[in-house]
């Protein structure tokens, strides 16, 4: 080769792996994971003072320490899992649902809505049916509003369905306002004599009926979304909406088939919120985890299996934040920071799995 | 009746402030096609940390100056909102991760560590009760001397601390680098088609990374406005509130563009507190009034979706990643 074509290599250059082996992608993955807890201990050390193995049993215990602690770590789990399959069929075709948190927050007003006017006047039964309906549809009619104008005029569905979030939460401070009559601004516990509309406890466990169905709607989502033509459909719609026209796919039906689905999922967790974990309604009832869910879903790449892990995870550093707080006499906002944290870095680690850096291999002679 | 509009507009603008910065700062991140949805994060960031520098100032000098009690808050803000911004730049330009993803988290734990130091920082300097930085928050709100003189005019206009006229000098000044300047054109062009600029020789990665730690840097001083000037050199958790969202809003109503953000922020300002100066209103009606700003950017929304004018649209490549390789 002559002088003039030589160029001059740049010393890292990024290529694209054609896809790691399953145990490698864990294997950096799970170091992401060690290295931020790694980082997280010695910011609580400085903080505290005391030494890692105290703080990392402490919080161990947040989640295992009593049966209690356990109860409502599977709870909030299942709540989190909950939100978190809801958005993803959504994002799964790259609509990008940021809205959950209004979705859940307007399903959980419908239920308390029926728990409040109704009362103790129908059977449980019945009554709850009404409720899970209600839900349904406050959280389907919440999602497909952005939705159908996205299908219409492909108007910018973050921005949108992050608008919609505060609507919700002024509607759910509105009704407040209006049910509780002294002016005060918290709806305290709704049939608390009657307990009409409660979800019933199972073998005595008050979350045990929410972790179930919360459990059935995780198996049909695996499947929804791995087996069946709708589920296809999304993945197609998703990879390339172009691609999707060209093989007959309509795309804007599948669009607000998909988001009614999202948005019946929030309602559902809504309704489960407010009918079996809290038995009342506050602006925070959704508790920020619509925007959890987002980060759930992703890094558990869309696959209801693995978001199991993910949120698992979440809900424990949760959890044992709050323990340390508590047990060393901290704020409870460390929960937040280390599980944004953890997150910088679990996102921050997908690059290694589906990029590689090649340095620059040592110049030769005569390539 | 005229010094009660006076007031509302007074206190409208006040609201507005830190919508104005967190709403600039997003338009310049924006306009390098990254839709950052760490600016509420950020904005805690720049108020915390104006709090922490400013106390660590006054705890160990005995008589502070008035030049560094405002030029030490003032860095460590801009500085502590520059280094988020450069998280979230590094994990989705350099690390090409999804945006929303980041800076969800991004916001997540920028509240977080906002809410910790402003719960824990008296504790750590061995006192109790909260933050009270009166010698520092008084520097800041310091007015022009002749406001009180001019009545109503002069509380429109002359009654505010110097960073609500930076607000506005750095919006208009962000509207007349992006429209008239070559650095801002290439801005834009990266924005909206991040090949064509790269294939112009355009550098994108390095227009991306300024612009987005820029934004930031400009979205912290909302914060830093909101607790040294607004509340006085104090820190109440979650005292912030949605703003950061809000100002996200008020980029889509104002059509991302850093001119039409002043006047927009000063209505949404007004929007937030109007409900207070409406006599006779029910609690529950305040509450409908305060979801009027949502409403009227989820309806800016869709008029822009729906007319298509050109120069109305988000940038085109909003959101959305740029690999070099991948085509």
């Amino acid at each position: 080769m002559s002088e003039k074509t030589k160029h001059s290599e740049p010393l890292l250059r990024i290529s694209k792996r054609d896809g790691l082996i399953w145990w490698k992608s864990w294997l950096v993955r799970a170091a992401a994971v060690a290295l931020a807890l790694v980082l997280c201990s010695v910011i609580i050390i400085l903080i505290t003072g005391y030494n890692p193995v105290q703080v990392y049993s402490a919080m161990i215990r947040g989640s295992f320490g009593t049966a209690r602690k356990f109860w409502i770590m599977l709870q909030n789990l299942a709540m989190l899992l909950c939100i978190s399959l809801a958005v993803t069929p959504a994002f799964k075709m790259r609509f990008w649902n940021i809205g959950a948190e209004g979705q859940v927050l307007v399903g959980g007003l419908a239920t308390a809505a029926v728990m409040f006017y109704v009362g103790d006047r129908l059977p449980t039964a019945l009554m709850i049916v009404i409720m899970l309906a209600a839900s349904l549809a406050a959280g389907i009619i919440w999602a497909m509003i952005p939705a159908f104008f996205k299908a219409k005029w492909n108007t910018n569905e973050t921005l949108f369905t992050l608008m919609m979030n505060y609507v919700a939460t002024q509607l759910v401070s509105f009704f407040i306002m209006i049910w509780v009559p002294s002016g005060s601004s918290v709806m305290g516990i709704i049939n608390q004599n009657s307990r009409a509309g409660w979800l019933p406890e199972l073998f005595g466990q008050k979350y045990l009926l929410n972790i179930i169905i919360v459990a059935v709607i995780t198996v049909a989502m695996f499947i929804y979304l791995k087996y069946s033509k709708q589920g296809y459909e999304i993945s197609v719609v998703g990879e390339s909406e172009n691609t999707a026209k060209y093989i007959g796919i309509n795309v804007k039906r599948v669009i607000l088939r998909t988001m009614g689905l999202s948005g019946a999922l929030c309602g559902v967790a809504g309704f489960l919120l407010v009918a079996g974990t809290n038995h009342t309604i506050t602006t925070t009832t959704a508790g920020g985890m619509g925007f959890t869910a987002i980060m759930v879903s992703w890094l558990g790449k869309f696959n209801a299996g693995i978001m199991v892990v993910t949120s698992f995870i979440i809900v424990f550093l949760q959890r044992g934040a709050g323990e340390i707080a508590t047990k060393f006499n901290l704020n409870q906002s460390v929960a937040d920071i280390l599980t944004g944290i953890i997150l910088f870095f679990i996102i921050g680690c997908e690059f290694f799995v589906n990029y590689k850096i090649n340095l620059r291999k040592s110049q030769k002679e005569g390539k | 009746m005229i010094s009660t509009i006076a007031s509302f507009i007074n206190a409208a603008i006040i609201q507005g402030i830190p919508l104005l910065y967190g709403a600039t700062g997003e338009i310049i991140t924006e306009k390098s096609g990254n839709l950052n949805l760490g600016i509420p994060g950020i904005m805690y960031i720049g108020g915390i940390s104006g709090i922490v520098g400013g106390y660590i100032y006054e705890y160990y000098t005995p008589e502070p100056v008035a030049a560094l009690c405002i030029l030490i808050p003032l860095l460590s803000s801009l500085l502590a909102s520059a280094l988020m911004a450069l998280i979230y730049s590094f994990l989705t330009i350099t690390l090409r991760a999804n945006q929303n993803v980041t800076g969800l988290a991004l916001t997540t734990f920028g509240v977080g560590v906002g809410n910790f130091l402003g719960g824990s920082l008296q504790s750590f300097f061995g006192k109790s009760g909260s933050i009270s930085l009166l010698t520092t928050g008084n520097y800041f709100k310091t007015a022009l001397p002749f406001a009180d003189d001019l009545g109503d005019f002069g509380k429109v206009f002359f009654s505010y601390g110097f960073l609500a006229y930076l607000a506005v000098i750095i919006a208009i000044a962000a509207g007349f680098i992006l429209n008239k300047t070559r650095v801002g054109l290439n801005l834009r062009a990266v924005g909206e088609s991040p090949a064509t600029a790269d294939a112009a020789g355009i550098n994108v990665t390095r227009y991306k990374y300024v612009a987005t730690c820029v934004g930031g840097a400009v979205a912290g001083l909302g914060g830093l406005y909101f607790v040294m000037d607004y509340i006085a050199g104090a820190w109440t958790n979650d005292g912030f509130g949605d703003r950061g969202w809000l100002a996200i809003a008020i980029v889509i109503f104002a059509l991302w563009k850093p001119n039409l953000a002043i006047p927009c922020s000063f209505i949404f300002g007004g929007l937030y507190i109007i409900c207070t100066y409406i006599p006779g209103l029910s609690s529950a009606a305040k509450e409908l009034i305060k979801m009027l700003p949502y409403l009227v950017t989820i309806v800016v929304l869709i008029v822009i979706s729906a007319r298509k004018r050109r120069e109305n649209q988000p940038p085109a490549h909003l959101g959305l990643p740029y690999f070099r390789e991948e085509r």
